[in-house]
């Protein structure tokens, strides 16, 4: 077999699981434990009625240990389904972040402005503060938290990603 | 409808005698009293009383290994369960099928650092296939039946459920097993039939083909290593097995080329490196086998067959992956080549065998035998042929005489055969003999060991006493942490730091106190009486034989060295120095 690739790319992975106790720190510990990266990760239930939870991971890693994460997580026996959705085809991916500015004057309106463009809502304000709420892909967040360092930022609150696939196909 | 009632504690007997199961290895406490209440009414379950938790949970390992069963473990709360972690790791590590009830804290003093308390599931997670808290009683049988469920199918590993005193006390519902469980968790069983294909065509083309068979083998059953026959038989390829895939095959047939890896021989890791198609069945390609990664076997097209996807293309990458069981998937390929009647080159395989042939002309595993120091291989080269015709069942504890064992005992059939290969467990063995025998009684259970594994788990001549199981612990004594000095000698220029053992007890009297027998051998000319004498006594002894404490385990492929970089014996080392990359391996 010829060499594997050893190109490390990031991978949004979606994982169907019972929501019962315990679940999350099956998951968790077998990132930690093998010693794959997270870098965001996103769980609530999904489907009361069927008692089931989605979890979102966004990790990297070279393709065999990308093929080993989804491999572990399927073993798991409460996880019904593993789908990578960066390898499956298009998908969409939102994130939310808070984020508040804490600044008076040309700063203030300087904050408004690029939040506008970001079309980034002020969901609580003070005469000296803006809590925004952004949503968007992980990088667009990125983009409006830099843009809004030298504006006075102060705090910031991300989700993580949550994703799903286009098209009229269920996981 | 309205069924009876029956208490928490009785649920879960009922639902193990449900599951089939006749004995349970445990140790008692505050917490599974009332389990032990329910044990006390009935007979259709044996408790053995260990003396240890962590023997408890190797006996059972050595139970299920011998038998194909779920073993069955009992313990208490807090630090029964602790002390049962070790085994539990060395089941997941192995693949056995292993069903541990731990006691827990009622359900409301759960996380109050009540007495004994341990969060058993949250320590146990990573070491178990699976683990459950039952909080409700009326949950408990159904958790119990899909406990064995998830134990036994797939890759078979250990599953906890941890039982709070409340839950067990309480009057709930009985449930009989369904077929929910199945449902909840169904792992791939049949292969994909245009791999198999596939496979069947790259065997049938194959110039040097090679099969590599590992513990899978045994998990699938006596069934898998029938066909695992079969098929070595039909291709005409020689078969290697790992030390935990030991009996899948024959080590007296003449395709067999012995173990391969760290301690395998020349041949079988000769033609692993050579070949140019090699089907690996029910095998994890493990650091032990494949020595330097990118040296492994470079130029050959390879097969995997594993049950669990994420043993493929973990460590080696394959060119034709096949998830499903053992069993199943040799059926298909047997069916398929039977069919195709693929039209080999035979002249390229007599050939290859004629280059293995010569592989084996370097008998690496030959010894000499001269002056009364025993050399450890001698003593289990006697051993083996003074066991042929008996029933036979061998255990071990780690280190040298571990390898030794391996190398010299040969096994024929599936299951006889009980080691700790993926965690390395020392005080595995006594244990895992005394599991072997409860389920065969009046077979020979032999623990090859060392005085130093030998002393881990010590306090389980004990339980041997009083269940008068006449289990044989073979001792090869070097009065040193053998495996340790060796490498200490290779690798960490000779200082042999904290590898030899002062003050190591007369294992003679060691045994008589334990109501066994003890013998001993300190000379070649004594061993035949010795161990005649050993298995003559119809009850448990303790044989303390004392080897050349010198002896290395060769063939060796050190850490970091590919295959083709073996030493072979002492006067090899000279000329290969050990890389760095290889001494940070262990
Ligand atoms: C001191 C020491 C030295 C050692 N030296 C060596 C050595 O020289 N050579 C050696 O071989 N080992 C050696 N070992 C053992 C080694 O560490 C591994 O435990 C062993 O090689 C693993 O064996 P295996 O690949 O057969 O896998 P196992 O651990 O037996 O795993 C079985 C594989 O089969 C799969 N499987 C299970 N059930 C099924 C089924 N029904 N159908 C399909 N697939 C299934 C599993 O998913 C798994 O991938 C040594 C151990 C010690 C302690
Ligand atoms: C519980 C545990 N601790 C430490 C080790 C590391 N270790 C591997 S082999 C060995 C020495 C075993 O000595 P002995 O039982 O006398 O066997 P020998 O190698 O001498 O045959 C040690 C300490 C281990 N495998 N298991
Ligand atoms: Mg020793």
């Amino acid at each position: 077999m010829s060499e594997p690739s050893k190109e490390v790319n990031r991978h949004t992975i979606a994982v169907l699981v019972d929501n019962e106790p315990g679940v999350l720190a099956r998951v968790i510990g077998l990132f930690s434990g093998r010693g794959y990266n997270i870098e965001s990760l996103t769980v609530a239930e999904t489907d009361h009625a069927a008692g089931l939870s989605r979890i979102t991971i966004v990790t990297t890693g070279t393709p065999m240990i990308i093929e080993q994460i989804k491999a572990q997580l399927g073993r798991l026996v409460p996880v019904h389904k593993v789908r990578d959705l960066t390898l499956d085809g298009p998908y969409v991916e939102r994130e939310l972040a808070l984020v508040k500015v804490v600044g008076k004057g040309e700063k203030r309106v300087e904050s408004l402005r690029i939040a506008d463009t970001f079309r980034a809502r002020a969901v609580d304000s003070s005469n000296n503060s803006f809590v925004f709420e952004i949503v968007g892909a992980a990088s667009k967040i990125d983009a409006f938290i830099e843009l809004m360092q030298p504006l006075g930022l102060t705090e910031v609150s991300r989700t993580g990603a949550a994703a799903i696939s286009r098209g009229n196909k269920a996981i | 409808m309205a069924k009876k009632k029956m208490q928490g504690a009785e649920i879960v007997i009922e639902a193990l005698k449900e599951q089939g199961v006749t004995e349970i290895f445990g140790y008692p406490g505050g917490a599974v009293l009332p389990l032990y209440d329910a044990i006390f009414n009935q007979n259709a379950i044996r408790h053995i009383l260990v003396r240890q938790e962590g023997g408890a949970v190797h006996a059972a390992e050595g139970y299920a290994r011998s038998t194909g069963k779920v073993g069955v473990v009992l313990v208490t709360s807090g630090p029964g369960a602790t002390n049962a972690v070790t085994g539990l790791t060395d089941a997941l590590m192995d693949s056995i099928p292993i069903v541990c009830l731990t006691g827990q804290v009622p359900t409301h003093l759960i996380g109050n650092d009540a007495f004994q308390e341990c969060d058993t599931t949250g320590i146990t997670r990573p070491c178990t296939k699976h683990n459950y808290l039952v909080k409700d009683v009326n949950d408990l049988a159904a958790v119990v039946h899909e406990a064995f469920h998830v134990a036994r199918s797939g890759r078979p590993g250990p599953v906890v459920i941890d039982l709070p005193k409340d839950v067990v006390m309480a009057l709930g519902n009985y449930q009989e097993a369904g077929t929910a469980a199945a449902e909840k968790y169904s792992p791939r069983i049949k292969g994909d039939q245009s791999a198999i294909a596939e496979a069947v065509r790259l065997l049938g083309q194959a110039k040097k083909p090679i099969i590599y068979a590992g513990g899978g083998v045994i998990n699938s059953g006596p069934k898998a290593s029938k066909l695992l026959n079969d098929l070595v038989k039909l291709t005409g390829a020689p078969c290697t097995l790992t030390l935990m895939g030991l009996g899948a095959y024959p080590a007296s047939d003449k395709q067999f080329v012995g173990m391969l890896g760290m301690h395998g021989t020349y041949e079988a890791n000769l033609a692993m490196h050579d070949c140019d198609v090699m089907l690996c069945v029910g095998a994890r390609f493990d650091d032990r086998i494949t020595g330097r990664l990118d040296a492994f076997s470079p130029g050959s097209k390879k097969i995997h067959i594993d049950i669990d996807p994420s043993s493929i293309n973990k460590n080696v990458p394959v060119d034709v992956p096949i998830v499903g069981d053992v069993g199943s998937v040799l059926a298909d390929i047997v069916r398929k080549w039977k069919a195709a009647k693929p039209k080999q080159d035979k002249a390229a395989l007599k050939k290859w065998w004629g280059q293995i042939d010569q592989w084996r002309a370097r008998k690496c595993l030959a010894f000499e035998q001269k002056g009364e120091i025993i050399k450890p291989q001698h003593a289990i080269r006697r051993l083996f042929e003074l066991t042929q015709g008996r029933e036979t069942f061998i255990t071990t504890e780690v280190g040298q005489h571990q390898m030794w064992a391996a190398q010299y005992y040969n096994f024929d059939k599936p299951n006889h055969w009980m080691t700790s290969g993926g965690l390395g467990t020392m005080g595995y063995g006594l244990p895992a003999a005394m599991g072997v025998q409860i389920a065969h009684p009046d077979a020979l259970v032999v623990d090859i060991a060392g005085e130093a594994s030998t002393l881990m788990n010590i306090q389980e001549m004990s339980t041997i006493a009083q269940y008068r199981l006449p289990v044989k612990v073979f001792i090869l004594n070097n009065e040193y942490m053998g495996m340790v000095r060796q490498w200490q000698e290779l690798l960490h220029g000779g200082r042999y730091s904290e590898s030899y053992m002062e003050s190591l007890p007369d294992f003679v009297k060691l045994a008589e106190s334990f109501h066994a027998a003890g013998l001993r051998a300190t000379k070649a000319s004594e061993l035949d009486d010795v161990i005649k004498e050993m298995l003559a006594i119809d009850g448990p002894v303790i044989a303390d034989i004392a080897i050349d404490k010198a002896e290395n385990c060769f063939p060796m492929i050190p850490s970091g060295a590919a295959h083709n970089e073996m030493l072979l014996g002492p006067n090899d080392k000279a000329d290969k120095p050990i890389s760095e990359e290889g001494m940070v391996l262990v």
